[in-house]
């Protein structure tokens, strides 16, 4: 079998699996340390249980997205080993400072938090969390400066044929990372905060815990709130950047093929998306050119224009990423981003109240919006990776000559599939263990008579006793 | 000095730090099944977690080692990155599966109560362990015995030439000094009935490692190019580690165990430090042509990216050796079979 299909399927496999855990961790790590730092700062215990149960659920996500992620850092070099020799003078160094700031930090003292409720005084062991959300945050912000130079390469010239850095400000000043990074760190959040209100909403849903889950819905949904507006306007920044730096990623988000002025925005096509011809859609004119300027005039670019630019540019070839992928998830996170947006409104004003009395369908509704979004992540990553084809690093490098020379297909096949089986079984036992806690909700640990710090601790990350 | 070769330095400190630190909880991993054992399934189960809970705070930032030392590598040395990680393509990809199911299994293992769940987490944490160490051991003998490599950076030995004798001396060799490592550990970390059984596996794999280690040196001399072609003579640093290896016996005999950890670790330390002193300034040997060979100059990056990341590593590694070498001490004390003081 062709190896370039196996590795990009590979990469694909074990990027988005590996996303699934990424945003949680970003979010909840932060939301966990509020509620740490509210105990600390308040003494009350309702709190440090908060603290406790979404902690333990934090855990869980944290080592999913621990092991999938040395998978990242190897592969490269495994299956991309032409890559990595072309670009190796850039993309190694954010890696390699990604570990040295990020990995040690959230590795070292998520064990300090775990293992040190008793070691530690209250207060250092808050700085152990906020150690991790730091690390974890810092963490996304240098693998996007990596993904960034892939997306729009900046500070660098070609030297003997690989690219060769010249400004390391400039590689971390890219504009695409500072779109990028508010995108995926405020994504983290709102996937945090319809993970708290959504497991809350269970419990609220059967009255159980109702103090822990209230408050843990109030304080989630104003994150929640906060962050998914924050998603859509750095959203439409981002939008804004693609017209300047990737105009074929958006015209093929769009299915724009011909050059248009006003544009409009299609809500919906249904037609054959790699021609012209159109069965069905529903438009919003002059929409499009709206998002990309601003203002609701403004030819927006087609990609048979762009074609024929890029033909000039780099010579013959095909410089069109598959359309309906690319139109169809920027549908999905666009879509699904406009759910969240009213979702989290609505969230927000339910807890302007005192507490979250409301009906139960609206409770339902919020279990249903944990896995929202998911989708949406997934398919905004879908739309920038896929949106980037046929280059491995824009306008450097196509997908092609970046995988391993010497390695056969049958080879990239077996890893495929051992990672897939793997990767399988390890989701199954993520979601039990996941849905296993989740549902059993905090240990009563207060009203059997035992002393509670022993009992906490015991039950914490693990069995209860 | 150059960049150059304070890079290799560096990648050589990591990979180093790395050995030592994942070696002994490595070694616990293995030794999981053996030590963990109790009158009834309920005694067992709580010495097992005992045993985990040795290494539960440390292990992942032990692992971050590897993952630095990768990343460096790549930042550093993008071409050795590109060859190595595509040549030894099954070894990373087998190394990855096997600390992958470790990683998840210490952190899965306790928190259902279900038998045949737990079973199958501690054989994940025993195996992944075993293989880690397999796989790294031949990978590293196979990086001080040459591999073909040829005008284009490209290794095109495949798998099968990956598991030669002495690659496979070289992962039994780590198999065996990471168990004893590990198994000293424990003797420092644990209380009673585990401690007991904990001091007297040292001594039995005292031995075994005794003799791998030796047959490894003996066979370094015999199947490699070094004796011929010395990057850095190291005088008497293999021998240094060698007599390391004789004295943690009579440690361990003493139940001196504190001097036995440093013992071991002086021999992981050593034998590392043989290997990349015997390299320099090469970093994979082509058994080709020499001319071949990757070296810290021919697969480096460019010195502008050098100098940005050696800033990087000069203020982040003392931090790094700061609050890691913290943590070792706030979680210094042995844990007790007690379960009312394990945290799960």
């Amino acid at each position: 079998m062709d190896p370039i299909i196996l590795a990009r399927l590979q990469f694909a496999i074990t990027t988005i699996y590996h996303f699934f855990f990424v945003p949680l961790t970003l979010g909840l790590s932060i939301i966990v340390a509020l509620m740490e730092t509210f105990y600390v700062r308040t003494g009350r215990e309702v709190f440090k249980t908060m603290t406790k149960f979404w902690g333990k659920l934090f855990v869980i996500n944290f080592a999913m997205g621990v092991v999938t992620g040395i998978v990242q850092e190897f592969q490269f070099g495994m299956n991309w080993a032409d890559y990595s020799r072309f670009v190796g003078d850039i993309f190694g160094a954010p890696l390699a400072i990604e570990a040295l700031m990020a990995f040690f930090l959230e590795s070292v003292f998520l064990g300090v938090w775990i293992f040190g409720w008793k070691r530690l005084s209250k207060g250092m062991h808050a700085v152990a969390i906020w150690l991790v959300a730091i690390g974890s945050n810092i963490s996304a912000l240098w693998i996007l400066i990596a993904n960034a130079f892939m997306q729009q390469p900046v500070g660098y010239t070609i030297e003997n044929g690989r690219a060769v850095m010249t400004d390391f400000v400039a590689l971390i000043l890219n504009p695409k990372v500072w779109v990028m990074f508010p995108h995926t760190i405020s994504s983290g959040l709102v996937t945090a905060a319809f993970f708290v209100m959504g497991i809350s909403a269970y419990h609220l849903l059967r009255k159980q815990n109702v103090e822990v889950f209230n408050r843990s819905f109030q304080i989630a949904a104003i994150i929640g709130a906060i962050a998914v507006i924050l998603v859509a306007l750095n959203g439409h920044s981002q939008t804004q950047h693609l017209v300047e730096t990737q105009p074929m990623k958006l015209a093929s988000a769009e299915a724009l093929w011909e050059t248009a002025d006003p544009a409009s925005l299609s809500i919906l096509t249904i037609g054959d998306l790699s021609q012209t011809r159109e069965i069905f859609s529903i438009r919003i004119p002059n929409l499009l050119s709206f998002l990309s300027y601003n203002q609701i005039y403004g030819e927006v670019e087609g990609i048979y224009d762009l074609q024929a630019d890029y033909e000039q540019l780099y010579g013959p070839g095909n410089y069109i990423p598959p359309v309906a992928i690319v139109y169809w998830s920027f549908r999905v996170m666009i879509g699904v981003g406009v759910l969240l947006l009213g979702l989290g409104l609505y969230g927000l004003f339910l807890v302007m109240g005192d507490s979250v009395e409301t009906s139960s369908t609206i409770l339902k509704l919020f279990i249903l919006a944990l896995f929202l979004p998911y989708l949406a992540n997934s398919a905004g990553w879908m739309m920038t990776e896929i949106g980037r084809v046929p280059w491995i690093v824009f306008g450097l490098m196509k997908i092609e000559d970046g995988i391993s020379p010497t390695v056969p297909g049958s080879l990239v096949l077996t890893s495929l599939i051992l990672f897939t089986l793997v990767y399988a079984a390890l989701m199954v036992a993520d979601i039990y263990l996941l849905m296993k806690y989740a549902k059993a909700g905090p240990p009563a640990a207060h009203d059997d008579g035992q002393d509670p710090a022993l009992e906490s601790e015991i039950s914490f990350v693990g069995v209860q006793d | 000095m150059d960049l150059n070769t304070v890079w290799f330095i560096l990648i050589a400190i990591l990979y180093i730090g790395f050995f030592i630190l994942e070696g002994f909880d490595f070694g616990v991993g293995m030794l999981l099944p053996f030590l963990g054992r109790g009158e009834n399934a309920q005694e067992t189960d709580l010495n097992r977690r005992v045993i985990i809970n040795t290494i539960g705070p440390f292990w992942d930032g032990n692992e971050v080692w590897l993952l630095t030392a990768g990343g460096a590598t790549f930042a550093a040395f993008p071409l050795w990155y590109a060859t190595m990680f595509s040549g030894f393509y099954l070894a990373f990809l087998f190394l990855l599966v096997a600390l992958i199911m470790r990683g998840i299994a210490i952190e899965f293992r306790s928190k259902d109560e279900n038998p045949k769940w737990r079973k199958l987490w501690d054989w994940s944490i025993f195996a992944g362990s075993l293989i880690s160490a397999l796989l790294l051991g031949v990978a590293f003998a196979n990086l001080a015995r040459g591999v073909p490599i040829d005008a284009n950076m490209n290794y095109v030995g495949g798998f099968w030439y990956l598991l030669n004798p002495y690659a496979l001396l070289g992962g039994i060799t780590t198999v065996a000094i990471f168990a004893l490592h590990g198994a000293i550990f424990l003797s420092m970390k644990t209380t009673g009935d585990i401690r007991k059984r904990a001091e007297k596996a040292a001594w039995r794999l005292w031995i075994p490692a005794v003799i791998a280690v030796v047959m490894l040196l003996v066979a370094t001399y015999i199947s490699t190019d070094f004796l011929t072609q010395l990057g850095v003579n190291p005088g008497i640093i293999p021998i240094t580690g060698i007599v390391a290896a004789f004295l943690c016996g009579y440690f361990v005999r003493r139940n001196r165990f504190g001097w036995a950890f440093g013992m071991t670790t002086i021999t992981i330390a050593f034998s590392l430090t043989t290997l990349f002193l015997m390299l320099y300034p090469a970093v994979m040997i082509s058994t080709i042509d020499p001319a071949y060979s990757l070296t810290i100059y021919n697969a480096s990056s460019s010195p502008y990216t050098l100098r940005i990341m050696t800033i990087v590593a000069l203020i982040f590694i003392p931090l790094i050796l700061l609050y890691q070498g913290w943590t070792y001490w706030i979680f210094r004390k042995r844990i007790k079979a007690e379960p009312q003081s394990l945290t799960y």
